[in-house]
């Protein structure tokens, strides 16, 4: 009897939120689906049903599997290298100091250190297109060229081009990616790792562990949810790159150049979209992208899944 | 306990999982539209009269989008003034935009567009594409229309010639390209005069400047790297000087078998002797329009390829005594087209939306456009020419850029080009804006740019 009348209750608060989810996230999912199997144009109401033809041409597109292949360099390269950044800044600014009696803190004036690492954090996308076009300017007058010049590494007549450079160019961009979401990892696992008991660490300092032991064998098992978290938030990002890959690169329409050699799935898609007038092949694309980070959220999860430990 | 774990852990997965799908739910969402409805009113429409050849409603509203790029918006603001002397009691609702596809593209797709739209930038919508999603208004009429200013004169004859052809896409005219341009090189008259240089008309003379000029300490060229549609203008039109008019028209009509003339060689050849030689300024390849055009107003490089808007581009940026100059591309040996033949012919694309509820009042707009006092008041607020024949009186203070585009054209005589492969095919555009920034680069060599560019324009006649 209880039982039965709890639910009323229940569905009274879920109708609204998921009847907004319905006509806001899913009908637009189920649209895209079915603009996938037409040839719109996306200038008009006007298509045809062409069946498969989108995908299979998919598979045949050059550039779509370059830019595919490129989303995942930056799915391998940039989880690994933030999360890892993050957690060395982190253990430094909370557990790192030593030579004091009092026993666990952090390095002298972690607590400046931590604002200027999670400064970036607050910069928007358009600040940090700005920011970095002058960092990575072609000529003299960019930041890393004014240095290398001036340092005599780099020739003034033969300035390095990063963002018109194929070699370098996918790699400049993740160095952005990085250098934003660092601190914001750092501030998580900071709160992760202040809520582990001091008494753990002061174990492992009487039992005579140093630093990296301390890290390896106590910090990192703890943080292990934290770290998961943040693996998806960071592979989420990895699968997008769209903002900075578009406003910085060269290219036309949603950059993606030089010659395609920074080009991510979501600005093939856009130049697709609304460029080239091909809006069911790029509605075929937001589908198959879709499906990707579907997949790879669960496998994501599915691995790092681990025995958890109760403190 | 177990129990507890596994909801948690289902919960946990739950939000992952929703947290992953809203990215990418904002990406499919780009494509879903609010799948408006087709019907479309038709507007009551006023009787037509001379005056009032489209039968414009004294009353309706005028909508109108513009692109505000290298002109401005204050040219437009100018034409709805013209516009409102004609009907004081029509409330006209102003917009300009640099995201055109962001503003245009849901209002198509609704089935409630603008009335008269400047679909123009880098955001443009592609006209081809328009054309084939039948949104384009047909603007024979206006063509038929009398001309304010003489009323016994219609507006077709009152066009610079090349404007009805390069607005006709798929064999009707849908499009008004209202900017007059010419395409080439340019330089500081102020600079040449000092260093006691003189514009070069060949290009062997180019080439052997450029030794002097770099050992003024100068840059001989540069480009607008970021952005390869510059450096395929002077490509393109290299070649078409050395072709001839044929070899132009068989490009347009995408016969990739050009790429294997001897004329498509020598162009190639020759700007690729910019790379070989050094010519180009440091890091100009990585650099957009506005910062290789500055770094050029400052003195640092010699010459720069563009289109006549430069100067009204560059206004800010330009010392007053630069004295800016537009010179035609040099010529190759064994030109088929003399020195003074340039690129020159109409852009800024001008549209009425098929669905637009005042499309008689978008035409209209077009028709102050082209009378003299809409070209006069162009021509003095964006620094630019447009396509109404003698539309600027004497007594009309041009710029020096401007006035020796004027110069130019006049010398030009019948001479003037114009390609319409960038209107129709802009899959090659692309294409070939790759190939050449590698080229630029010299990380390819031009035997593998003519391969690359010869796979695309048959890429482009296939329509993939």
């Amino acid at each position: 009897m209880r039982r039965n009348s709890k639910y009323p209750f229940i569905v009274g608060f879920l109708i609204v939120p998921v009847a907004l989810y319905a006509a806001l996230v899913l009908w637009p999912y189920i649209q895209t689906i079915g603009y996938s199997f037409t040839d719109w144009s996306g200038e008009s109401q006007k298509m045809n049903f062409v069946g498969f033809k989108n995908y299979t041409t998919l598979f045949s597109d050059t550039v779509f599997r370059q830019a595919l292949w490129h989303n995942i360099l930056l799915l391998i390269f940039l989880p690994v290298i933030t999360i890892l950044l993050a957690l060395f800044f982190a253990f430094l600014l909370n557990v790192g100091g030593r030579g004091g009696t009092a026993g666990i803190h952090g390095v002298r004036g972690s607590a400046f250190y931590k604002v200027v690492f999670f400064f970036p954090q607050v910069l928007s996308v358009a600040i940090l297109v700005v920011l970095f076009e002058a960092v990575y300017r072609s000529d003299s007058g960019g930041l890393l060229n004014g240095i290398l010049i001036k340092l005599h590494l780099e020739n003034a007549d033969k300035p390095i081009e990063w963002l018109s450079d194929p070699s370098l160019v996918l790699w400049c961009i993740l160095a952005i990616l990085v250098w934003s979401g660092v601190g914001f990892y750092l501030v998580l696992f900071s709160a992760a790792m202040q809520s582990i008991p001091k008494e753990i660490y002061e174990a492992a300092l009487l039992d005579g562990s140093g630093r990296g032991q301390t890290f390896f064998r106590v910090t990192m098992p703890l943080l292990w949810d934290s770290i998961q978290t943040a693996w998806v938030y960071l592979a989420i990002a990895a699968m997008d790159a769209f903002a900075l890959v578009s406003a910085l690169t060269p290219g036309v329409s949603y950059g993606g150049g030089p010659d395609h050699h920074s080009e991510v799935l979501s600005t093939v898609l856009m130049r697709n979209f609304l460029y080239a007038g091909k809006s069911g092949y790029a509605c075929a694309m937001g589908v198959i992208i879709l499906l990707l980070t579907l997949i790879l959220s669960i496998v994501t999860l599915r691995v790092t899944r681990r025995e958890r430990i109760e403190f | 306990m177990g129990t507890e774990f596994n909801r948690r852990d289902a919960v946990k997965r739950a939000l992952a999982i929703g947290v992953v799908a809203i990215p990418s739910a904002s990406l499919l969402s780009a494509c879903a539209s609010s799948g408006g409805g087709d019907s479309s009113s038709t507007p009551s429409k006023a009787a037509v009269s001379k005056g009032n050849p489209f039968g414009v409603e004294a009353n309706t509203e005028l909508d109108v989008l513009i692109f505000k790029g290298g002109f401005g918006d204050d040219y437009a603001k100018q034409f709805e003034k013209l516009y409102g002397k004609e009907y004081p009691k029509a409330k006209i609702s102003h917009n300009a935009t640099q995201n055109i596809t962001g503003l245009l593209q849901p209002r198509l797709n609704g089935g409630t567009p603008p009335d008269v739209v400047d679909d123009s930038g880098n955001a443009q919508i592609k006209l081809d594409v328009l054309q084939k999603a039948d949104q384009l208004t047909d603007l024979t009429p206006l063509l038929d229309a009398p001309s304010v200013d003489d009323p016994s004169v219609k507006v077709r004859d009152t066009l610079m010639p090349g404007t009805i052809e390069l607005g006709t896409i798929g064999g009707k005219f849908v499009t008004l390209q209202y900017v007059y341009t010419v395409f080439g090189l340019w330089y500081s008259g102020k600079l040449f005069k000092q260093h006691g240089w003189t514009a070069p008309k060949t290009w062997a003379d180019f080439i052997s400047m450029g030794a002097e000029i770099k050992k003024a300490g100068i840059s001989p060229f540069a480009h607008q790297g970021k952005y390869p549609y510059y450096i395929n203008v002077a490509i393109v039109d290299l070649a078409v000087k050395n072709g001839g008019m044929d070899w132009l028209t068989r490009l347009d009509n995408l016969d990739e078998t050009v790429w294997d003339d001897a004329a498509a060689k020598a162009a190639i050849n020759a700007v690729y002797e910019i790379v070989q030689k050094n010519y180009l300024l440091p890091g100009t390849n990585g650099m957009t329009h506005i910062e290789s055009q500055t770094a050029w107003n400052q003195y640092k490089a010699a010459f720069i390829p563009c289109g006549a808007w430069l100067e009204n581009e560059q206004l800010k940026a330009t010392p007053s005594d630069f004295e800016m100059t537009f010179m035609p591309m040099p010529s190759l040996p064994g030109d088929k087209l003399p020195f003074d033949a340039l690129r020159g012919g109409a852009n800024e694309p001008f549209i009425v939306p098929k669905k637009a509820k005042n499309a008689a009042g978008g035409m209209e707009f077009m028709r102050v456009m082209l009378s003299k006092a809409g070209a006069t008041s162009f021509a003095q607020s964006a620094n630019s020419l447009t396509v109404v024949k003698d539309g600027i009186g004497d007594d009309v203070q041009l710029r020096p850029g401007t006035k020796s585009t004027v110069t130019a054209l006049k010398a030009a005589g019948a001479n003037v080009f114009n390609p319409t492969y960038l209107q129709t095919a802009s899959s090659l555009d692309v294409d070939m804006g790759n190939a050449s920034s590698e080229l630029m680069a010299n990380r390819i060599k031009p035997d593998e740019w003519l391969k690359r560019v010869k796979a695309a324009t048959v890429k482009a006649k296939k329509g993939s």
